[in-house]
């Protein structure tokens, strides 16, 4: 089947989804995905990130569809065409999931585990503006145990069902579920019942923001000072392989090991995961393969890997682009500087 | 012309002995004895029925879609869990006469080959599922369900199952993932119901009111139906109406009637209230767009609107708005738009089911917004927020709740932004208690 994806013509099997075949193309052209899990059975179709235009159906008919469709589960058809970054309507829609997403959000970046690996951090960096247009207050939750090992802070969840599939996939009576509708929704475990389960540890690493976050790593480091190193280990229950997270010589964290779109294909097992923090529980094979954009590479292997006129001119961008003309009247502060005058 | 509420009010009308005496089951006993699954089929294509659960999908399209693979059941399902605010035929029609739906249902599932249906019924309404269970019993007894039905080799099983109380239960989707014992969801789609439906088999999901009207079609054939109404608007429909009428309630009017006729007739809503007037209508249901008193009589090119899906539906959503599921609310002078648009924002705020990030924060944050500029805090920039809002969230989701949430708050505003901006730049007036604003030279009339 022949499928063009922003003026990329690409031969894929029949079934494969316009996510799948963008992403043979790479990361420049494939939508982003917030809720879209490769390895989890039914997911996708949620978060609505990664619409795209479909500007001729098929060689047959070649109509465009009349809405924008989701990437992740729409499945090519021959001939047909997609837009993604080459279109104005599927960019300013993302705009507007980008601000639906944080519009909740507690923006708690500077104590949360998660940021630096965030995928939200990412999509709203890439997609997102740098204002904001809502002055309404956030729906908020109390943190709460799953178990002993695994926080959830609601606050921060996108509502992306990915641990919900997780625990579908590794149990059978399941208690991980949604409770309540709409923005009051509640990821839960029914009655507050933990997850007693050897592979409950892996809803961590599906988890895209930092809703679920590890206790034991709990405010150990900013995820960018440690270093990741690939390494196995012989296991009963997993595959025991696995990322250890070095800070200095101490192993402060053990993760599955995502591929290049941050999908664990491999889940380890909770013994692996909260007990092994012995460099000789391990066998180290290397270190892991970071994306040289990712925030996790700065300041460790090498100099000047991350170009420093980038990220400068890229605030001075943004900086510009701050909308200063908010009303901040409620406030009842004057503006320190009379505003210059347009001529 | 009265179809399905001829005999309404006939007392004991629920009981089977009544309805059998006048005319009951012999649509059954036609169908079964005396036609084919396909030849019923032909005609509810014939008769022009469209579905009445709101999209007006029309009905004989919907079951030819339906996939008949060998050895793999197929179900009928019927959605009875009407929540649309100002939406409540359904409930009236399976309370007064719940035989009305059950022939409805042998007819149809025997044309669809179904040997297993479902009604779906809104669990706030225990009291008409007690009713509708006392009914089926009934039909079994006599031998119109069951195995063999009236001889004819043909089994058909029927259960009543209460919902949870979830408008979003209504969406067909979610209704079927609910019926499994799951939570409501609604599905992406494709794949649609008619291929992989209850338990991932071909379903067909119809309203009450278009499953109802089947027996008649098959006793009448589907040209008499076809006879009634304007158009592709044929036969009748249920209009729940209600607000500032004389007379409000459930009409079964024939499609075609002018909406003047219906507002203002004794046989319909018999006109405004006394000493009021006519400023607004939400003709099909909350999701619907409201339209202004001049826009919902005439239309923008000054034709007389008529109750049919074409005239309500005509110059789009800039001066038209639909049919839907035939929730008729009419407001006089003293409605403040503003109020009834947060109303029906809350609800859709309540009911949104979570799943996609447009309509679970969007239904939210239109709330909150519409709740400031109700309460006398709204900013200049908020009514241009509520439309870019609406328009993020409209075609974006995985079901059309999210349309339906952005419709209204768009629609308002479409047509009363000056009442919006009045709210916004005099709050000291417009919190005042049953303080509405006035349009200068507003044409409402009658
Ligand atoms: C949020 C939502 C709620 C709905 N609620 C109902 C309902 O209560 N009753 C109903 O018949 N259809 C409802 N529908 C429409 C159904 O999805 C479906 O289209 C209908 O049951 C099909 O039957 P029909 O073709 O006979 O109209 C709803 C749709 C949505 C999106
Ligand atoms: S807790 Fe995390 S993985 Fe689970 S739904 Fe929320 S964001 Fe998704
Ligand atoms: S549109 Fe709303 S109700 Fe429908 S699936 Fe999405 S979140 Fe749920
Ligand atoms: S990634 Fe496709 S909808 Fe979330």
């Amino acid at each position: 089947m022949k499928v063009t994806i922003d003026n990329i013509t690409l031969e894929v099997e029949p079934g494969t989804t316009i996510m799948q075949a963008a992403r043979m193309i790479g990361p420049e052209v494939a939508p982003p995905a917030m809720c879209y899990y490769e390895p989890l059975k039914g997911s996708g179709g949620k978060c609505r990130a990664c619409l795209v235009k479909v500007t001729a159906g098929s060689e047959k008919d070649p109509r465009p569809m009349p809405k924008l469709v989701p990437a992740c589960i729409t499945a090519v058809q021959d001939g047909m065409i997609v837009e993604n970054t080459v279109n104005e309507d599927v960019l300013e829609t993302r705009k507007g999931i980008v601000e639906f997403l944080l519009l909740n959000h507690p923006l708690d970046c500077p104590v949360c585990d998660q940021a630096g690996e965030c995928h939200l951090q990412d999509f709203s960096f890439e997609h997102g503006v740098s204002s904001t247009r809502t002055v309404e207050e956030r729906n908020t939750f109390e943190p709460t145990d799953l178990g002993p090992n695994i926080q959830l802070n609601m606050n921060r969840c996108i509502l992306c069902y990915r641990c919900v599939y997780t625990a579908d996939q590794i149990t059978d009576g399941r208690v991980h579920g949604v409770m309540h509708r709409g923005d009051h929704a509640e990821i839960s475990t029914y009655i507050e019942k933990a997850i007693d389960n050897d592979f409950s540890g892996n809803v961590i690493d599906v988890c895209p923001v930092g809703a679920l976050t590890d206790k034991t790593y709990r405010f150990k480091s900013r995820v960018w000072f440690s270093k990741p190193v690939d390494a196995h280990c012989e296991c009963e229950k997993c595959s025991g392989k696995a990322t250890i997270w070095y800070k200095g010589d101490e192993v402060i964290r053990v993760t599955g090991r995502k591929n290049m779109w941050g999908e664990v294909t491999d889940f380890i097992c909770n013994g692996c995961r909260f007990d092994k923090k012995k460099t000789s529980d391990w066998v180290i094979e290397g270190p892991t393969n970071v994306s040289r954009h990712s925030v996790i590479s700065a300041n460790k292997y090498g100099a000047n890997l991350i170009k420093p006129a980038f990220p400068v001119l890229q605030a001075a961008r943004d900086y510009k682009q701050i909308n200063d003309d908010r009303d901040r009247s409620f406030l009842g502060i004057q503006p320190a500087l009379p505003k210059s005058k347009k001529k | 012309m009265k179809i399905l509420t001829e005999h309404i009010d006939v007392p004991n009308i629920d009981t089977i002995d009544v309805f059998m005496k006048h005319g009951g089951y012999s649509a059954v006993k036609k169908a079964i004895k005396k036609m084919t699954p396909d030849e019923v089929t032909e005609e509810v294509k014939k008769s022009g029925l469209r579905g009445r659960g709101g999209a007006g999908f029309p009905v004989g399209m919907k079951w030819s879609f339906l996939a008949k693979p060998e050895g793999v059941p197929r179900y009928l399902v019927c959605n009875a869990d009407e929540s649309e605010p100002g939406t409540f035929k359904d409930h009236y029609l399976m309370w007064k006469s719940p035989h009305t739906l059950i022939e409805g249902m042998i007819v149809s599932s025997f044309a669809l080959g179904a040997n297993t249906s479902y009604i779906y019924v809104r669990g706030e309404l225990m009291y008409v599922i007690n009713i509708l269970e006392k009914a089926i019993q009934e039909a079994y007894d006599k031998g119109l369900l069951g195995k063999n039905i009236l001889g004819s080799g043909y089994d058909l099983d029927l259960f009543v199952q209460p919902g949870g109380g979830a408008y979003i239960c209504g969406e067909e989707t979610a209704l079927l993932e609910s019926l499994e014992g799951k939570r409501g969801n609604p599905r992406n789609k494709p794949p649609f119901p008619a291929v992989k439906g209850l338990w991932q088999c071909p379903t067909v999901v119809n309203n009450v009111e278009s499953i109802a009207a089947t027996s008649w079609i098959v006793n009448n054939g589907g040209d008499a139906y076809a006879a009634i109404g304007v158009g592709r608007s044929t036969g009748t429909k249920l209009i729940s109406a209600s607000g500032h009428i004389k007379k409000p309630g459930v009409y079964e009017i024939p499609l075609g009637i002018t909406v003047e006729d219906f507002i203002y007739s004794d046989e319909w809503c018999g006109g405004i209230r006394d000493g009021h007037k006519l400023k607004a209508v939400v003709a099909g249901g909350s999701s619907v767009p409201i339209l202004p008193a001049e826009l919902i009589l005439t239309t923008a090119a000054g034709e007389k609107r008529l109750m049919t899906y074409e005239s309500l539906s005509d110059g789009g959503f800039i001066s038209g708005t639909m049919l839907g599921s035939g929730g008729f609310v009419v407001m006089d002078e003293t409605a403040c738009i503003v109020h009834n648009t947060l109303t029906f924002a809350k609800f859709y705020h309540h009911e949104s089911c979570g799943q996609c990030s447009p309509c679970r924060e969007g239904t939210g944050w239109m709330d909150k917004v519409l709740n400031r500029i109700e309460h006398g805090q709204g900013r200049k920039e908020d009514i241009d927020l509520l439309v870019d809002v609406a328009k993020k969230i409209e075609g974006n989701t995985i079901c059309p709740l999210g349309d339906a949430a952005s419709w209204p708050v768009a629609a308002a505003i479409r047509h009363f932004r000056d009442e919006f901006e009045w709210h916004i730049e005099h709050p000291e007036l417009a919190t005042k208690p049953g303080a509405v604003f006035m349009r200068k030279g507003a044409s409402w009339t009658k």
